[in-house]
């Protein structure tokens, strides 16, 4: 529900309380009214009856109402001395209704040549069942009116005016850290909205900022450490060189320069990540995906055979990409590289290409892997220690520095599609 | 041979002294722009291996200096930086060679010994181990002067172990120099000693004075025998 239905929601209900709070006032101050001007009308005819009488004794003997509204009985005077002016509800048949119909009726008594009288002058009275009747139509289309008319205004106008807001939030909700996007603001002249504007585009550059320093702490960070682990390994291969050493010693030398290779290798792989995505390889030209594929085909071969493992390329068009040549390489010989050592001895490596996109599919494990977590960084599935768990990562960042895309599947086969 | 490391990092330019002086040069060293400046004008080295990132200025001015003195130095720039940029400046201003740190000190040995083999003899020479004669330029092996073939992988192995040879070879940088920079993390290179076992079997054969021995869990190691 939007913020324009909510407040309508909200005001349906206040103005049904309202309207029917009113209504009721309304009746009763209006009912009010028609009696007091009904009464004021009765007592006025009952003046202007006595005063008729008094000149014609004949309106005396008119004891039915009949054709007229108002009878006269004669009443004994300690009877008479009692009555008041009394103004009352009655129901009476009316022909013309053919029906009993609420009538005013005021009783009242008079002296008239020394005789007492009773005099009951009626007036015909609203209806008040018709009258609530009416009202109540009347305050339902007024409702209605009402609330289409917000509803109309709602839309067009606070729609108008919330107009800055919707623009910032949807730039919002497209904005992702690391794509290179910012927040334009928004013209506006309403103060929130200003202040709205000034708060988002403080935070955003605050995060952007934030973000890019901790990658390029990370870029600093390896590349710091490159020098320190290579003179480590360096110094070793010294020590492994001097005659003195018993092969135990080697062994363990050995393992120490195994280890500090891995660490050598995290630190190039997340050198080069971070390199990836801080953009660093702006330089592009046109490279043949076909060519890179033989090439890194044949520096394969070796380990391939090793493996047992046949690698075959299906070459269905020519595949051009406009990359950086050396990411280019990278991320097909990381999926290579993946396809033949995740393989088992004497699998296959199968490679189709297209005009539009590339496949791997290799022989391997006979369960599918997790295609949402396989792009991770530090993601292993094997316990195979020279896994770094960052090639696949890098493979996802260059793909998407260039905006391309790639999916796994399973069908006996792990399948790998990169399209251009 | 005289060789000058020009570096500010100390334990980097130590580990390099040490490796180099294993080979018997005779190796100086400079760890700042102008201490460098000084030597390079009063003495004459075979090679200068040159930083870029000096304290106190750039190792590209060093060059260029090289340059106004009329110096025919060999360098081989050595940089932390993987800029092309530094690299084809470095090399249009006449440095022979570029190694990004960090490095492999076989790989380091390597490109030295080229760089000297290039200069000296006009890269007409052939490297000469006990009945072994290997052209690096024509890619030919001779053993008691009879051809011997061996694949682009095997010959590319076996020069690598030449130039370094008695010295410990670590297999990643075997594996670096012979199959390049795709090839790391791939299965503890186990698939280069197939390659390995494939040239000792030649070199077997045909009676060659040289042998490559495996150093547990590191390497491997040439030896003349």
């Amino acid at each position: 529900m939007n913020l324009l239905n909510y407040t309508l929601k909200y005001l349906a209900f206040a103005l049904f309380g309202i309207i029917s709070v009113w209504a009721v006032i309304f009746y009763v101050n209006m009912l009010d009214e028609v009696y007091d001007s009904l009464d004021d009308g009765l007592d006025n005819y009952k003046l202007l009856i006595i005063e008729k009488v008094d000149k014609d004794s004949t309106t005396l003997s008119r004891t039915e109402f009949a054709e007229g509204n108002y009878e006269i009985r004669e009443i004994p005077e300690n009877a008479a001395l009692k009555i008041k002016d009394v103004h009352k509800d009655t129901l009476m048949y009316m022909q013309f209704e053919e029906d009993l119909e609420p009538v005013r009726i005021l009783t009242t008594a008079f002296k008239n040549r020394e005789k007492y009288y009773e005099l009951k002058v009626i007036s015909s009275m609203v209806e008040e069942d018709d009258l609530i009747e009416d009202l109540f139509y009347s305050l339902v289309w007024l409702y209605i009116a009402m609330l289409i008319s917000i509803l109309i205004v709602n839309n067009f106008l606070l729609k108008k005016v919330w107009k800055p807001f919707y623009v910032l939030v949807n730039q919002l909700k497209e904005f992702r850290l690391g794509k290179n996007q910012f927040i334009e603001p928004v013209e506006t002249n309403v103060k929130e909205f200003k202040v709205l504007n000034e708060s988002v585009i403080s935070l955003v550059n605050h995060t952007l900022e934030t973000y890019s320093s901790q990658k390029q702490f990370i870029e600093n960070a390896s590349h710091e450490l490159q020098t320190p682990i290579a003179i480590s390994i360096n110094r070793l291969e010294l020590l492994a060189e001097k005659s003195e050493m018993t092969e135990a010693n080697l062994e363990t030398i050995g393992q120490v320069i195994q280890t500090l290779e891995r660490m050598t290798r995290l630190n190039k792989s997340l050198l080069l990540l971070s390199k990836i995505e801080n953009r660093q390889f702006e330089e592009t030209e046109t490279v043949s995906v076909n060519k890179i594929f033989d090439d890194l085909k044949e520096e394969f071969s070796d380990f391939a055979e090793y493996k047992d493992i046949t690698i075959s390329i299906d070459e269905k068009s020519q595949l051009n990409a406009v990359m950086q040549k050396d990411l280019a390489s990278i991320l097909i010989s990381n999926l290579i590289k993946n396809a033949v050592v995740h393989n088992h001895t004497s699998g296959t490596v199968d490679i189709e290409i297209s005009n539009s996109y590339f496949e791997i599919s290799n022989s391997g494990t006979a369960i599918a892997l997790d295609k949402e977590k396989i792009f991770r960084r530090f993601h292993k599935d094997s316990g195979d220690k020279n896994n770094t768990g960052l090639g696949l990562a890098i493979v996802k960042a260059i793909v998407d520095l260039y905006g391309l895309k790639i999916d796994y599947s399973f069908d006996g086969m792990h399948r790998v599609k990169v399209w251009f | 041979m005289k060789l000058l490391i020009i570096e500010d990092e100390p334990d980097l330019l130590e580990v390099i002294q040490q490796s180099l002086q294993i080979e018997n040069f005779l190796v100086e060293t400079a760890g700042d722009y102008h201490s460098a400046l000084d030597k390079i004008i009063s003495f004459d080295y075979d090679c200068i291996l040159l930083d870029i990132m000096l304290p106190g200025g750039n190792g590209l001015d060093l060059l260029q200096e090289l340059k106004n003195l009329n110096k025919s130095d060999n360098v081989i720039i050595i940089s932390a930086k993987d800029s092309l940029d530094d690299k084809l400046k470095g090399l249009n201003l006449g440095a022979d060679d570029y190694l990004t740190k960090p490095f492999h000190m076989a790989e380091l040995t390597a490109r030295v010994k080229s760089v000297l083999r290039r200069k000296s003899f006009q890269g007409k020479i052939l490297i000469e181990i006990g009945n072994l004669k290997l052209d690096p330029d024509e890619r030919s092996l001779l053993i008691d002067n009879q051809p011997l073939l061996l694949n682009r992988k095997e010959f590319d192995i076996l020069t690598y172990m030449i130039v370094n040879k008695n010295r410990l070879v670590n297999k990643t940088s075997l594996a670096e120099h012979v199959w390049g920079d795709h090839m790391d993390q791939a299965d503890d290179y186990e698939f280069i000693y197939s390659q390995i076992k494939n040239l000792r079997k030649k070199l077997k054969d045909h009676h060659a004075a040289v042998e490559i021995q495996a150093v547990y869990g590191i390497g491997y190691k040439l030896v003349q025998v």
